[in-house]
């Protein structure tokens, strides 16, 4: 049977994975092999690698980095952050991500979701979406969820399946850093407007929110965070061992 | 020597640092001269098939292979690489594949039913039914990582190991003499798919 994943996302500035440490705005820094092993040894069954540099020269850390991971971790990994045209795809392809995820990039350029899907194939195109709550509609939101676009975020999921995204990730920004489980309302809405796989985020804040998550809802296929990751208040090992005997299938 | 078969489709770095951090020496390559003197070859492939038989034939591929399993060294076919090996695809029409397994590539979505995403994306569990081969060093419902639309319908006698997904057993891993081929991406899953493509290296060195 077909596992639910359980996916870190790790933000990377300058080459480094960036951990602001709870609390405080002291930022703590550490390679991306270093965390992306830890991890992998845990069990997570898939990374998303998300550039959240600015710069140029950054960009090439980041590569390089990605580089570094991807010849050394054997699963699926996601390059997000700063995807704006096929050739931020090809670069980050080549330097061994498996999937690239879309998300102001796809609302700037339409065509983008298309003309990756065809070249690159359904399989490799993630379209993540920023939503939000606005009088009785879910919107779709870009510059880090500060700019509506007017966008209804069910019809933007079913225009990214019809464009050839093989995946859709759903970040609510309601429940974003709550941590107070994830927005079921908002994932059910999406997620059953479409019929290819769904990547739940925003809102994790301990084991009962994944088990709630599969449990309650079908049509997620993956739960994604950062944050009770990189702070050890769900360890991956235990998170999928209590799913399992939760009666929900992942993968050990 | 491992010889990656590169005739432009898919990305083959993971497959080649999989190989090297099994410290195995191997080329991508397209050159004939240097793929017959490989002690076996692997076929990759992301894609859709009409294209990949058309690139394959392009290049004189297609008879290299067939010749180069005619000589009895092993190939082991990955993903639509492995869809390759088949007589026939029905994807986007029908398409003739290289003919070395008996054998059709369909839709999933003819047969998994209804309720079920397609592409059949993760990890799912093996269920072994020969447990020699490739498969020899991992164990019953292993999870592998899978991402495909279409699969291989063939004679019990060639599936090694099938994964259920809807209301099929779609054909995993297959086998035929010296020709072997997954359906998942060993070079994507983790520890169980390094021990099978580091099987498939020393079976083909003993050979």
């Amino acid at each position: 049977m077909l596992a639910k994943r359980i996916i870190p996302c790790l933000d990377v500035r300058n080459g480094m994975v960036v951990k602001g440490r709870k609390f405080e705005g002291i930022k703590e820094v550490c390679t991306p092999i270093e965390l992306a092993g830890f991890y992998n040894d845990e069990g997570a069954d898939e990374l998303v690698f998300y550039d959240i540099t600015a710069s140029f020269e950054g960009r090439k850390l980041f590569t390089d980095a990605l580089k570094d991971v991807a010849s050394k971790i054997f699963i699926p990994l996601t390059v997000g952050g700063g995807i704006n045209t096929l050739d931020d795809f090809d670069t980050v392809l080549k330097c061994g991500a498996d999937k690239v995820s879309v998300n102001s990039g796809a609302v700037k350029n339409r065509e983008l979701i298309n003309e990756a899907a065809k070249r690159y194939g359904d399989q490799c195109v993630v379209l993540s979406m920023d939503v939000k709550r606005v009088g009785n509609g879910l919107h779709v939101f870009v510059k880090g969820g500060r700019e509506d676009t007017g966008i209804d975020a069910v019809e933007w999921a079913h225009i990214g399946q019809e464009n050839g995204a093989g995946e859709i990730v759903v970040n609510s920004i309601d429940t974003d850093g709550v941590k107070s489980g994830f927005d079921l309302y908002m994932l059910e809405k999406i997620g059953d407007a479409v019929s290819i796989p769904i990547i739940a985020s925003g809102g994790a804040g301990k084991t009962d929110d994944f088990i709630e998550l599969f449990k309650k809802l079908k049509c997620v296929d993956a739960g994604l965070a950062a944050s009770v990751f990189h702070y050890k208040e769900v360890g991956i090992a235990d998170l999928k061992n209590k799913l399992k005997n939760a009666g929900i299938n992942v993968r050990i | 020597m491992i010889g990656i078969v590169d005739y432009g489709v898919g990305n083959l770095f993971s497959l080649k640092s999989s190989l090297n951090s099994l410290n195995v020496d191997c080329s991508i390559t397209a050159d004939k001269d240097k793929l017959a003197s490989c002690d076996g070859i692997i076929l990759p492939g992301v894609g859709a098939f009409e294209d990949a038989v058309n690139k394959l034939k392009n290049n004189g591929l297609d008879i290299f292979v067939k010749d180069f399993v005619k000589g009895g060294r092993k190939i082991l076919g990955i993903c639509l690489g492995m869809q390759l090996l088949f007589d026939k695809s029905f994807e986007y029409g029908e398409h003739k594949g290289l003919g070395l397994i008996p054998g059709d590539v369909i839709p999933l979505v003819n047969r998994i039913g209804k309720g079920y995403k397609i592409p059949h994306m993760g990890w799912n569990s093996l269920d072994i039914r020969k447990s020699d081969g490739i498969l020899s060093k991992i164990n019953n419902g292993d999870y592998v990582y899978y991402v495909h639309s279409y699969y291989a319908e063939t004679d019990a006698k060639y599936i090694t190991a099938t994964s259920e997904y809807g209301k099929i057993d779609v054909t995993a891993s297959v086998q035929s003499g010296n020709v072997y081929g997954t359906q998942f991406h060993p070079e994507k899953s983790g520890k169980v798919g390094l021990e099978i493509l580091e099987q498939f290296v020393r079976m083909c060195k003993e050979q």
